[in-house]
């Protein structure tokens, strides 16, 4: 690629951070959960995989975490082919994955911990994310003490904390109560705006698809495919509460909704 | 419990069979059983002397140490096994056999190979504590949450962070469990060794006391390593309890 192309390229579109290629994955016993999938993940977007359940958007998600290993295909992080874990990827899990026996602070900081960061220097870190996400005053309490929203919050500032520049999240918000979800989302987009960094969530809900996406990926049912990406487009710099009754918002849903019917239909 | 209107406490049963204890002591019917009363004067009387505690002593070292070689052993192995399936299809039949051998059996082989001495007798510890231990710890590390688990792996944690940060302490209260059976298992342990050996620590007056046949002193010495195996039980149950709250957390 010559630099003049490379210019024009991040001008018109960011360049892609994360991507898979060919992607297959076959579990043992033969269920076929991927079959030979290939996107693009631009970066400092809000990307959402969106599907059926059990279409395998999950597994896809931890292929490219390195959590689990792709039966064909690869996937590459900022050019570097993925074969595990790395720095550069953070994880916020559907079931918080607290350590029950640690405190908040030391919950959050267990990234910086782990790469053997000072005591006080990760402390420090952690309780800045802390706070950005609105736990602050809560740092010495235990995760049994906190409700469903506040121990994902907890979850979110720990994928914070180890300043990845992708943070995968696998249905952060389906553990959590309804109204809290709803300030969740509003919360994240305000995170997407200030952070600056790629975000790959998955989801089943499509009105919180919608809500929190710069791009939208549709998969089929397993074995799953790409059927259709939708790149919502509707202004976020108003308040919150306005994207909801948002012309555009509301039609995308239904987009979806009719792109995604036809696969209920033929499950029934 | 309820006698008529009056709340009758639980252990108000033991004073019960004290008593029965005592008259049947006082008829003098048989020899094997002395009246309570003068089993307690004995304990207050043997339990100062010298004897007893050197008896103490060596128990309670041989006790320790046993335990301590069990932990240390069977927690990591049963940690391994629960995360490896190839350690665990080489060691889980074993460990199911020793845990429901009678490992009496064993002890004489242990004799001849560690002689007749205090390494017997923590080798007899071992035995019969290691093998919970390690099944509980397993037991434990395959109740983890997968989720966990992978948090470990995404944020970068190599094998030895993995063990010493997650895996222990997700499995506490899995180990602990086993660790209070396996410590109730070597007071088998350290009493059939010591009465098999029968030269050190408290098998010696076991076997001064029944082959004098000093009935008193037996029944004195009996009761208080039932007291010390009881309330062995007692403060591990309730340490136990104090992780509960996160056993239950973790699901």
């Amino acid at each position: 690629m010559t630099a003049a192309q490379a210019t024009a390229s991040t001008v018109t579109e960011p360049r892609a951070i994360v991507e898979v290629e060919g992607v297959s994955k076959v579990y043992p016993g033969g269920t076929e959960a991927l079959n030979h999938i290939s996107l693009d993940f631009p970066e400092g977007q809000l990307t959402t995989l969106l599907g059926p359940s059990g279409c395998g958007k999950t597994t896809l998600l931890k292929i490219i975490a390195g959590l689990i290993p792709a039966t064909a295909g690869q996937v590459q992080v900022d050019g570097k082919v993925v074969t595990g874990p790395g720095p550069e990827r953070a994880f916020v899990f559907q079931d918080f994955a607290l350590m029950p026996w640690a405190s908040v602070l030391r919950n959050v900081a267990f990234g910086l911990e782990l790469r053997g960061v000072a005591r006080s220097e990760r402390e420090a870190v952690a309780e800045k994310y802390i706070e950005q996400v609105g736990l602050k005053g809560f740092e010495k309490a235990y995760p049994h003490e906190l409700s469903g929203g506040m121990r994902q919050r907890v979850g979110l500032a720990r994928a914070l904390t180890v300043n990845a520049k992708v943070l995968l999240m696998d249905e952060p918000f389906s553990a959590v109560d309804e109204q809290t979800r709803r300030k969740f989302q509003e919360d994240l987009l305000e995170l997407v705006a200030r952070e600056r960094k790629t975000f790959i969530f998955v989801t089943h809900s499509i009105e919180e698809a919608v809500y929190v996406s710069d791009r939208i990926v549709l998969l089929s049912r397993r074995p799953s495919r790409v059927s259709q990406i939708v790149e919502p487009n509707i202004p976020r710099h108003d308040d919150p509460e306005d994207i909801r009754r948002d012309p555009v918002y509301l039609d995308t849903v239904e987009e979806i909704w009719q792109g995604l019917k036809k696969y209920l239909d033929e499950g029934v | 419990m309820m006698l008529g209107k009056i709340r009758v406490p639980m252990f108000f049963s033991l004073f019960l069979w004290a008593a029965l204890w005592e008259i049947v002591g006082q008829s003098g019917a048989s020899f094997i059983i002395p009246p309570l009363s003068v089993i307690f004067t004995r304990i207050a009387e043997i339990v100062p002397t010298a004897s007893f505690a050197e008896a103490l002593w060596i128990t309670g070292k041989a006790f320790l140490l046993g335990n301590l070689i069990a932990i240390v052993a069977g927690v990591p192995l049963g940690v391994i096994m629960g995360r490896s399936v190839i350690a665990d299809r080489i060691f889980l039949p074993w460990v199911n056999l020793f845990l429901s051998a009678p490992l009496t059996a064993l002890v004489p082989v242990i004799m001849v190979i560690f002689g007749l001495g205090e390494t017997t007798i923590v080798m007899t510890v071992v035995l019969f504590a290691v093998w919970i231990i390690v099944l509980d710890a397993r037991a434990g590390v395959r109740n983890i949450s997968p989720s966990l688990v992978e948090m470990a792996r995404v944020f970068g944690a190599n094998p030895w962070q993995a063990f010493g940060k997650i895996y222990i302490y997700a499995a506490l209260p899995e180990i602990l469990s086993g660790i209070r059976l396996g410590m109730i298992r070597a007071v088998k342990g350290v009493v059939i060794g010591q009465l098999l050996v029968s030269i050190i620590g408290f098998g010696r007056l076991f076997e001064l006391y029944s082959s004098r046949f000093l009935m008193e002193h037996f029944w004195a010495l009996l009761f208080v390593l039932f007291a010390f195996a009881f309330t062995l039980n007692e403060v591990l149950a309730w340490l136990e309890r104090k992780v509960d709250y996160y056993a239950a957390a973790r699901h």
